[in-house]
């Protein structure tokens, strides 16, 4: 098991390497940099452009450098936890961000249980209760739900709420509550809110999850073990939840793979609808307003949560599966 | 077998037992019906149009596919407005139902007119059906000038509203202009865009996949790196950071292609890593081994030995992974950051619908999310269905 933990690791650091060059590519791909568009739009203003401090500004934030200095340079202020200057807010990056990061990874962490927990238990109804009503029905549903873009479900969660119950359901928490310090209370509130956006983002998951349980729990269920148990006099209840329950799990662990960008991305859109105080807004206008540093440390953090995540789901995979923590490989 | 024929003792040069001289048929003793027959000789892929036929709900989707992507073909026909055709005094028009009686007397289609009103307290809009203004439909009418295709000048339409009156099945936008034929048009760009991504991604799976797949080794270990990293990464904030990066001096034409390969560019993972897996299967088969020892070349060998033996599973996840493009172009241009307004889409025709105001004072502005989920449902069990036909000897 250890082994396995340590090559695991070893693995992550090339791949989050990769990810931030990529990263920073992109955000140096608009021609051009945030210097350049303000000086445009004081010049279409009319107003007077200061071109010694615009010097001095480049200067300072390296952007008259080449392109690998001003990488290495981004680099290795994210190793000691300086995420660069936001232009746009006049502020560094980590005072920008402020507790967006924490309230998007309870948001896709939260996302993550609620999907588990609902397919597991629809998941389990449709293969034993297969071709019946409510697997039908069930089935109907999670189609729906995999068509549907979660950014659309979210406008027409809006639109009910306000005409059913004449609220806007948007937002994460208490207006009252913006702004403020964490307390208790404020915690109170942000789970109070929190079930929305949750059950939006995490319909399309939770609909091919369960797709994906049922069918592997149907292939075991049809195999000549249970036949045999079930012959034996062991109870329908056990023989289901003792060998082929287990079997039909791996596949449930190891898609978190899959499924955690899915559940991210889906998170960066529905968060602008719903104006989530998540890093999907901020950034969208980090991005238009080509905030280099801000939507760079954006990406960053939002890739870095994915890799952490599935690297949380081997190790899951791993303690569940014997062949893996032995060394076989990942069998997906 | 026992063939009724049975052989001579040969010892003595006489027949020990009796041999009927009757010419022999081997296809005698087990007659083919013609069905079977039939079966038997098919190709590969009249099994596969067999198999895709009994699945009920793939055919019905593969048809209303067919309707839709024919519909973009003569959008501007049937379309009863033209694309950018404003009625100022129909500004956030809601949707006229479509009639057959009036007061239980045949008419044929036709639609009530609208009497408006601007409330001066709420400052909303407000529209009453006036049961007076009885307006027919028009059948093969001339109706709003168009270029077809951008080429042919024309006027000819399906179906037209009544001389001097409205047919705004779906409603007016903020500018008067109608969501039907808005649709209809944005019909156009949203299926196309899923068409040109896939096919960037199909060319980038198919080598990419092929290589690994072909030459393993370091190859293959580099491109399964690869594919690993990108799929770790969040496909929409990516390609939003993308689309951000598109220089807005860029036209609308070049934007959309932008767009349409920037999808393509992210998407192609999944295809290349089924090639590779199919290919390693593949390479070992005998008639692959026969072709290296004859002197092959490597391109000749994929491209003409095993690509065709899995160009089937190829095209049913194809098919399977054009849906998510769909969506991804949805999601962009509602967002803002993907085509930009004279260019239509279903994303283009959201963006208006992303303030909640706007979709509580005028919910028929969301109605281009039933294509969207029309569509993408449809190409989803389209998908299914032909990954079963894939394999028509399961």
């Amino acid at each position: 098991m250890l082994g396995y933990l340590v090559r695991r690791i070893l693995i992550m650091i090339p791949t989050l390497l990769a990810i931030s060059f990529i990263t920073f590519a992109i955000i140096q791909l608009p021609p051009g940099d945030y210097l350049t568009t303000m000086i445009a739009e004081l010049e279409s203003r009319g107003e007077a452009v200061d071109h010694g401090q615009i010097a001095l500004l480049r200067q300072t934030y390296g952007l008259d450098r080449s392109f690998f200095e001003q990488y290495l340079m981004w680099l290795s202020g994210m190793l000691v936890g300086d995420f660069g200057y936001s232009f746009e807010y006049n502020l560094p990056v980590n005072d920008v961000v402020g507790d967006r990061l924490l309230l998007t990874t309870v948001v896709s962490f939260t996302t993550i249980i609620f999907i588990w927990v609902v397919s597991f238990i629809i998941g389990i109804y449709s293969a034993t209760h297969q071709y019946s009503l409510g697997d039908y029905v069930l089935t109907f549903i999670g189609f729906l739900g995999l068509a549907t873009p979660n950014f659309l479900l979210a406008l027409v969660l809006l639109y009910l709420a306000n005409v059913y119950f004449g609220t806007s359901i948007g937002g994460l928490m208490d207006p009252s509550y913006i702004d403020q310090p964490w307390s208790w209370a404020k915690v109170g509130s942000v789970l109070a809110h929190l079930w929305i956006p949750v059950v939006v983002i995490g319909t399309s998951g939770t609909a091919s999850m369960i797709r994906r349980l049922r069918a592997n729990l149907l292939d075991e269920l049809h195999k000549q073990y249970v036949v045999t148990a079930r012959a034996k006099g062991l109870p329908r209840r056990r023989a289901l939840f003792k060998y082929p329950l287990r079997m039909a799990l791996n596949p449930f662990i190891a898609d978190i793979g899959n499924l955690l960008p899915q559940i991210v991305s889906g998170a960066a859109v529905v968060s602008v609808v719903m104006s989530l105080p998540t890093t999907g807004p901020m950034l969208l206008d980090a991005l238009r307003s080509q905030d280099m540093y801000l939507a760079g440390s954006f990406l960053m953090f939002l890739a870095v949560l994915t890799v952490v995540g599935v690297f949380v789901s081997d190790l899951a995979l791993a303690a569940l599966d014997p062949r893996i923590r032995l060394g076989g490989g990942v069998a997906r | 077998m026992t063939a009724p024929n049975a052989t001579t003792d040969g010892a003595a040069g006489t027949p020990s037992h009796y041999v009927s001289t009757a010419p022999f048929d081997p296809h005698e003793t087990e007659r083919l019906t013609a069905r079977q027959e039939r079966y038997y000789l098919a190709s590969q892929w009249q099994l596969m149009w067999w198999k895709f036929l009994r699945h009920k709900l793939a055919v019905a989707s593969g048809l209303i596919l067919l309707l839709l992507y024919g519909s973009t073909l003569i959008a501007e026909i049937l379309a009863p407005y033209g694309l950018d055709s404003r009625d100022t005094r129909h500004i956030y028009a809601p949707p006229q139902q479509l009639h057959l009686f009036h007061d239980g007397e045949w008419i044929g289609p036709f639609v009530y007119g609208y009497t408006y009103r601007l409330n001066m307290t709420t400052l909303k809009r407000e529209y009453a059906v006036d049961a007076n203004k009885i307006q027919p439909l028009r059948f093969f009418c001339l109706g709003d000038a168009y270029d077809f295709w951008g080429l042919v000048p024309g006027r000819f339409h399906l179906a037209c509203p009544a001389e001097g009156g409205t047919l705004f099945l779906l409603g007016t936008d903020r500018l008067g202009r109608d969501m039907l034929s808005r649709i209809m048009y944005g019909t156009r760009i949203s299926l196309t865009v899923g068409l040109i991504g896939i096919t960037i991604s199909f060319l980038f799976g198919i080598t990419i996949g092929g290589l690994a797949g072909y030459y393993g080794g370091w190859v293959d270990n580099l491109v399964q790196r690869l594919i690993e990293m990108l799929r770790s990464f969040p496909e929409l904030p990516l390609w939003m950071a993308l689309s951000a990066a598109l220089p807005v001096t860029w036209s609308p034409i070049l934007v959309y292609f932008g767009i349409t390969i920037i999808l393509g560019l992210l998407d192609w993972t999944g295809l290349a890593r089924a090639v590779r897996s199919k290919l390693l299967a593949l390479r070992e088969e005998d008639f692959c081994v026969a072709a290296r020892l004859m002197g092959a070349s490597p391109r000749r060998i994929i491209a003409r030995h095993l690509l065709p033996s899995f160009m089937s599973h190829l095209i049913a996840s194809a098919t399977l992974s054009i849906p998510g493009m769909i969506l991804g172009e949805t999601a962009l241009s509602f967002l803002g950051l993907g085509l930009r307004a004279p260019i239509t889409s279903w994303g283009v025709l959201l963006n208006e619908a992303q303030n909640i105001n706007v979709v509580a004072l005028y919910p028929w502005l969301m109605l281009p999310v039933v294509p969207v989920i029309v569509t993408v449902l449809a190409f989803n069990f389209l998908g299914d269905g032909l990954r079963d036909a894939a394999d028509p000897y399961r």
